[in-house]
């Protein structure tokens, strides 16, 4: 719990444009809540002076006197949601826009850490939930201890010794109701995971349908979900038995306390030592505690919901990011790569040297002892099963991920010396996950570079065979794609976004199994389209022999080990793994 | 309108049952009620045997209070038993529809199912469920409440001043008025906030789903520009939103405030007996009532405007419910079927015809004599409906006309349940439930012994990969196979069809995405599987095709052209075509 509080507290930092705001609204609530409980003391005056003393002008004033009141809270009560708003909006907005930055910076190793999807729900629905929560805060969470304390101590201005009644009852129904919600928030949480299983069934009997009924599994089946439901409704009605005893159970207490306010208060008025009015002003009190209580109860649910938000997203803040930068450059002093660089000029578009990866959080380490060079505009061929590593070798050229052991160097230089966006703008990346953003095709291609003009895109779109996926739009590059190119083909996204890594004019370019969707004809096309790119350095990862076939070197992996380097003809002769890949897929 | 109220009626009738326990609640709700407001009068009474100074009817007040001290737990204990009986009908309810729902599906045709995104059916499933029995049995129950508070609190004033009783009656529905007012202006902020919300939503939908390509091409600073322009936006119209929307509660108040204070005024007159005492006596105590009163007969109005809200999401939620429940049926096995024995493998189709939908045909006069122990492979571009042999087969869907025997029997006239445990069916969409992989393995023959289980793995090539796993067979996997390769679960239900050894199999080749040391082990997996059974194969693969004993080619859901891999050659047609490119 502790824990829980100090990260809000941090996450409250986002809040120091709004502390007027923050100190306003609780204030003025504070003042509004103090207006109200002067209201049962009017009372009483009425009752004690006007109709004791059959004073009509007293009792008119006193009248009016409320419906002042009643303005006077109004108009501040206004103010204080005023600013209440404007807080929970603007800090919402905060977050929100920091978040979205922070997730900005994370690198690839923190994005699969968290995943998208948990993402997206801390920067919409969990930040969405602090808002309420803060905007309740600052308008309730003072004003209600406000208002049961403030009828407490208008009780003691009464009388002192009545009012003891007040803090033996506000004792105890507050052990009542705060000592309920302790108990069940934690059952709530079972209810919750038995809710789960339930749905987890459900869904699956709807995407197993087939497989279920092969194996003749609906009785089976419909045991398994009334187990699941039973246990589900007993638990509910268990922790219902429960929480059905709060309002019974504060509802005696304070009646018990009314009774024995009016037999005390009957005692004293006997002794003259006060009045009838003050009796009644002193059971009104007694209601308006009940009703902050119930009210208090209810926000504090709210808050520990909105609490849970804040710490998830501030455990999002809380991680790290990986990513270099100018500041954090690490200046490897054994810069053993590249005699060359002091020439100027280097040989090499890409060497590996004695390179491992073991992801974070991985037992395993995914790339072992990588070893290899590429000369400039060369083609790299790169091979392998699910899980041989290909992608993983190639997230190490743009340094993705930074590699665990070893070296990389880029154009001679050690790619952990780059400034990631220096390093990032020579290579060209087309994904495996063919990946367009709503908009026209021309700001999608304009990702590469934002200054090339329409000859650029037209030069690229032509080698990349997407020149008549535009040609056939009305509106030509302006045509608009919906999110994620919805109105487009799997082989046209594809085309495309190789397109968009060649506006770029990469001096690397890096295809990452990306012309699966394309028919034969088009991907030969491709490749020699590609083939005529001389300074460009190219890595094609595939999982077909054909689709690497004509690289002039072909790296073939198993299970993050090189299992051989060379031309086609050559690896025919002398990698196994290659050859049977090669015969499987020929035969 | 009428949709709705339909809606009621069936919804009605599902909780026919606990009719005697909504009765009871009903009651309960109407006495504890009663009790609620009976509370202040004798308040009153007390607050007026205390007059002042030596002027205090003692006698009294240890009639009255005791009095109220037991009405009180009363009214706390009918509350409770109010409480217990409405979480007791809401629950069970919930748990009724549930499993009518639940037992729905085991029957609804798999046409149905095919149709309707499962997302939707698992929300009807459990959200809709909930929804409507929370909203229209606790909505029921409050509106009663609310009905009978306003009527009690109207009935007690009328008694005790009718004259106080109209000021009050005419001055509250103000404040309703204010609540609606403010909803009805604050409406269109609200439509803004929640527009202006989606677009962010759908941004970082795109943006963070991607975000590998965002960085991919250092675009940090242009999308976060994006975003903070729609942030922008959305402070803008949240602000307005929240804002004018929270108007509504000190406006309500306020005009609470002023009922309050005429109520004072004119409680104060009658108790000096000047213009609004009607004939009965009225007292401080009648005074301190009527205040109470004023306070608490507003509540339930601004209640029941939220309470008619939910009553209506409720209902639609329960339409949505009862569709699923009141869907048809599959066509039951006829009640003569006979049960499917000692299988040989014999599958004739008779001038098969199918479709989906009317309008288009999809099988046409499909004729095939299957002998025990052949292979027939399905062959065809992608999307041409080679499942559609599958579900066939599987009786999934029923033909529309002509017929499917198995061993000389109609399948018609055999129980499902025979029929299907007979084929052993992989499927390339691969499914695994959440649990062991044991268990997942087992789920053919749940009384399968560990070495049997480990002998189906065995030959499904699956037991190195699984022995290598955490633990091993006990190893839970999430749903849908969660770290599993999509090769690997292709084994595992290759080894779930190998425990329970069928007579014939359907087996769908994976297409793609399976590296090839896989692949391999998967193609050793299915010829140890095919080994003298009857094999329908959807297939991908030159050697699976080239191998059968008859091959079909599908084209746009047809089967144009059947024979074996020479004679399909030979006729140079589609399969032809289709081969050659393949090359």
């Amino acid at each position: 719990m502790r824990g829980n509080v100090a990260a809000l507290k941090k996450l409250l930092r986002y809040m120091k444009n709004y502390i007027k705001e923050c100190i306003f609204a609780p204030l003025f609530k504070m003042i509004e809540a103090g207006f109200e409980l002067i209201v049962p003391l009017v009372i009483a005056a009425i009752i004690d002076n006007g109709i004791a003393d059959k004073n009509l002008g007293y009792i008119g004033k006193m009248c009016v006197i409320l419906v002042v009141l009643g303005v006077v809270g109004l108009v501040i009560s206004i103010t204080a949601q005023y600013f209440s708003a404007k807080a929970a909006v603007g800090f919402a907005t905060e977050v929100r826009h920091s978040l979205f930055t922070h997730i900005q910076s994370l690198s690839y190793t923190e994005l699969d850490t968290l995943g998208s999807s948990t993402l997206i729900t801390r920067i919409t629905s969990d930040v969405n939930q602090v808002q309420n929560g803060v905007n309740l805060t600052l308008r309730l969470l003072l004003r209600s201890p406000f208002v049961v304390f403030g009828a407490m101590v208008m009780a003691f201005t009464i009388n002192g010794r009545i009012s003891l009644i007040f803090l033996v009852t506000i004792a105890a129904l507050s052990i009542a109701v705060f000592g309920i919600m302790i108990v069940t928030i934690p059952l709530y949480r079972d209810v919750q995971g038995k809710l789960d299983g339930v749905t987890e069934l459900t869904r699956e009997n709807l995407t197993g349908v087939r497989v279920l009924r092969a194996f003749c599994m609906e009785k089976h089946e419909s045991q398994e979900f009334s187990r699941r439901n039973r246990a589900l409704t007993d638990m509910q009605k268990f922790v219902g038995r429960i929480s059905a005893v709060m309002n019974p159970l504060t509802y005696v207490l304070v009646n018990l306390a009314i009774v024995w306010l009016i037999y005390s208060g009957a005692i004293h008025v006997n002794e003259g030592s006060i009045t009838q009015g003050e009796v009644v002003a002193l059971y009104n009190y007694m209601a308006q505690i009940l009703t902050e209580l119930v009210k208090l109860a209810n926000l504090i649910i709210s808050i520990t919901k909105a609490v849970a938000c804040g710490n998830r997203i501030q455990s999002v803040f809380e991680t790290e990011s990986g990513e270099q930068n100018e500041d954090n450059v690490s200046a490897s002093d054994e810069n053993i790569l590249n005699e060359n660089d002091l020439n100027g000029e280097n040989e090499y578009a890409v060497e590996f040297n004695h390179v491992g990866l073991t992801y974070k959080g991985a037992g395993d380490c995914s790339l072992h002892d990588i070893d290899f060079k590429v000369k400039k505009g060369e083609t790299v061929g790169i091979i392998g099963g699910t899980g041989s590593g290909k992608t993983s070798l190639v997230n190490l050229i743009p340094a993705f991920y930074p590699a665990t052991e070893g070296q990389i160097a880029v154009d001679g230089r050690d790619v952990r010396d780059y400034d990631v966006d220096e390093l990032r703008a020579k290579i060209g990346v087309v994904p495996q996950k063919a990946a367009l953003f709503s908009g026209t095709i021309r700001e999608n291609l304009l990702w590469g570079n934002e200054n090339a003009g329409d000859d650029r895109l037209n030069a690229a779109l032509e080698t990349a065979q997407a020149a008549e996926i535009v040609r056939n739009k009305e509106n030509g590059l302006d045509y608009i794609l919906e999110q994620n190119g919805g109105n487009l083909s799997g082989g046209q996204k594809q085309r495309l976004t190789i397109a968009r890594a060649l506006v770029r004019q990469p001096e690397i370019l890096i295809l990452d199994d990306s012309a699966s969707a394309l028919d034969m004809a088009t991907d030969a096309k491709l490749r020699k389209a590609l083939k005529k790119l001389d300074n460009t350095t190219t890595f094609i990862v595939s999982q077909r022999a054909s689709g690497v076939k004509n690289a002039d070197k072909i790296i073939v992996l198993d299970d993050g080990k090189i299992a051989g380097i060379g031309t086609h003809d050559k690896l025919l002769e002398s990698c196994g793994i290659y050859k049977e890949i090669w015969d499987s897929q020929n035969s | 309108m009428k949709k709705q109220k339909s809606t009621l009626v069936i919804a009605l009738n599902h909780i026919k049952k606990y009719r005697p326990l909504i009765a009871l609640s009903i009651l309960l709700a109407a006495v504890t009620v009663a009790g609620t407001l009976y509370i202040p009068i004798l308040a009153g009474d007390a607050i007026d045997l205390i007059v002042g100074a030596g002027n205090v009817d003692f006698d009294g007040l240890m009639r009255l209070l005791p009095e109220i001290g037991i009405i009180a737990a009363a009214v706390a204990l009918l509350q409770w038993i109010m409480n217990t009986v409405n979480n007791r009908i809401t629950y069970h309810v919930v748990r009724d529809v549930r499993r009518e729902a639940f037992e729905k599906i085991q029957v609804l045709p798999l046409s149905y199912l095919d149709s309707h995104p499962s997302g939707e059916i698992v929300s009807r499933v459990i959200a809709d469920a909930d929804q409507f029995a929370d909203g229209l049995l606790m909505g029921f129950s409050q509106l009663f409440t609310g009905v009978v508070t306003i009527l009690g609190t109207l009935g007690f004033m009328l008694y005790l001043n009718w004259k106080i009783a109209l000021a009050v009656v005419i001055l509250t529905p103000l404040s309703v008025l204010a609540a609606r007012f403010i909803a009805r202006k604050t409406y269109n902020m609200f439509k803004l906030q929640s527009e202006t919300r989606g677009e962010q939503t759908s941004f970082i939908n795109e943006i963070i789903d991607n975000q590998k390509v965002v960085k991919a091409f250092s675009r940090e600073e242009n999308v976060t520009e994006k975003f903070d322009e729609i942030n922008g936006r959305l402070q803008k119209c949240s602000l307005r939103a929240t804002f004018f929307s929270s108007i509504t509660n000190p406006s309500t108040r306020f005009v609470n405030s002023v009922v309050y204070a005429c109520v004072a005024l004119t409680g104060a007159l009658a108790v000096l007996g000047i213009g609004f005492s009607a004939g009965s006596v009225f007292t401080v105590g009648s005074l301190s009532v009527f205040l109470s009163y004023a306070n608490q007969y507003t509540k339930p109005f601004n209640e029941i405007s939220g309470v008619i809200a939910e009553l209506q999401n409720a209902l639609a939620c329960a339409g949505r419910l009862f569709e699923l429940i009141d869907e048809e049926p599959e066509i039951p096995d006829k009640k003569d079927a006979s049960e499917l024995e000692g299988v040989h493998g014999c599958v004739n189709l008779k001038d098969v015809e199918f479709s989906y939908s009317e309008d288009k045909k999809l099988i046409d006069h499909l004729n095939l004599d299957v002998k025990p122990g052949q292979r027939i492979a399905i062959v065809g571009p992608t999307g041409c409906g080679k499942t559609t042999i599958i579900n066939l087969l599987m009786r999934f869907y029923d033909v529309n006309s002509g017929s499917i025997g198995v061993d000389g029997e109609d399948i018609r006239n055999i129980t499902r349940h025979s029929l299907r445990s007979s084929y052993g069916m992989v499927l390339q969409d691969t499914w695994l439930r959440a649990g062991t992989i044991r268990e997942n393995i087992a789920m053919g023959r749940p009384d399968a012994s560990d070495s049997e289980i480990e002998e189906a793995a065995r030959a499904a090539h699956a037991h190195s990969f699984i022995k290598r796993l955490p633990k091993g067979y006990d190893t839970v996997i999430g749903e849908d196979g969660g770290s599993l390769s999509q090769g690997q679960k292709q084994l595992l239900c290759i080894a779930r069809v190998m425990l329970t050894k069928p007579p014939m199999l359907i087996l769908d080749e994976a297409t793609s995405s399976i590296d090839t040391r896989t692949e391999i082990r998967i193609q050793k997996a299915f010829l140890s599987l095919m080994e003298g059974r009857t094999s329908f194969i959807v297939a991908h693969r030159l050697s699976t095709i080239r191998e059968s004993d008859l091959i079909l080619v599908m084209r746009d859901g047809k089967i144009v052209e059947q024979g074996s891999h020479e004679q399909l050659l030979e006729k140079g047609g589609f399969y032809r075509e289709l081969y050659e490119s393949r090359l």
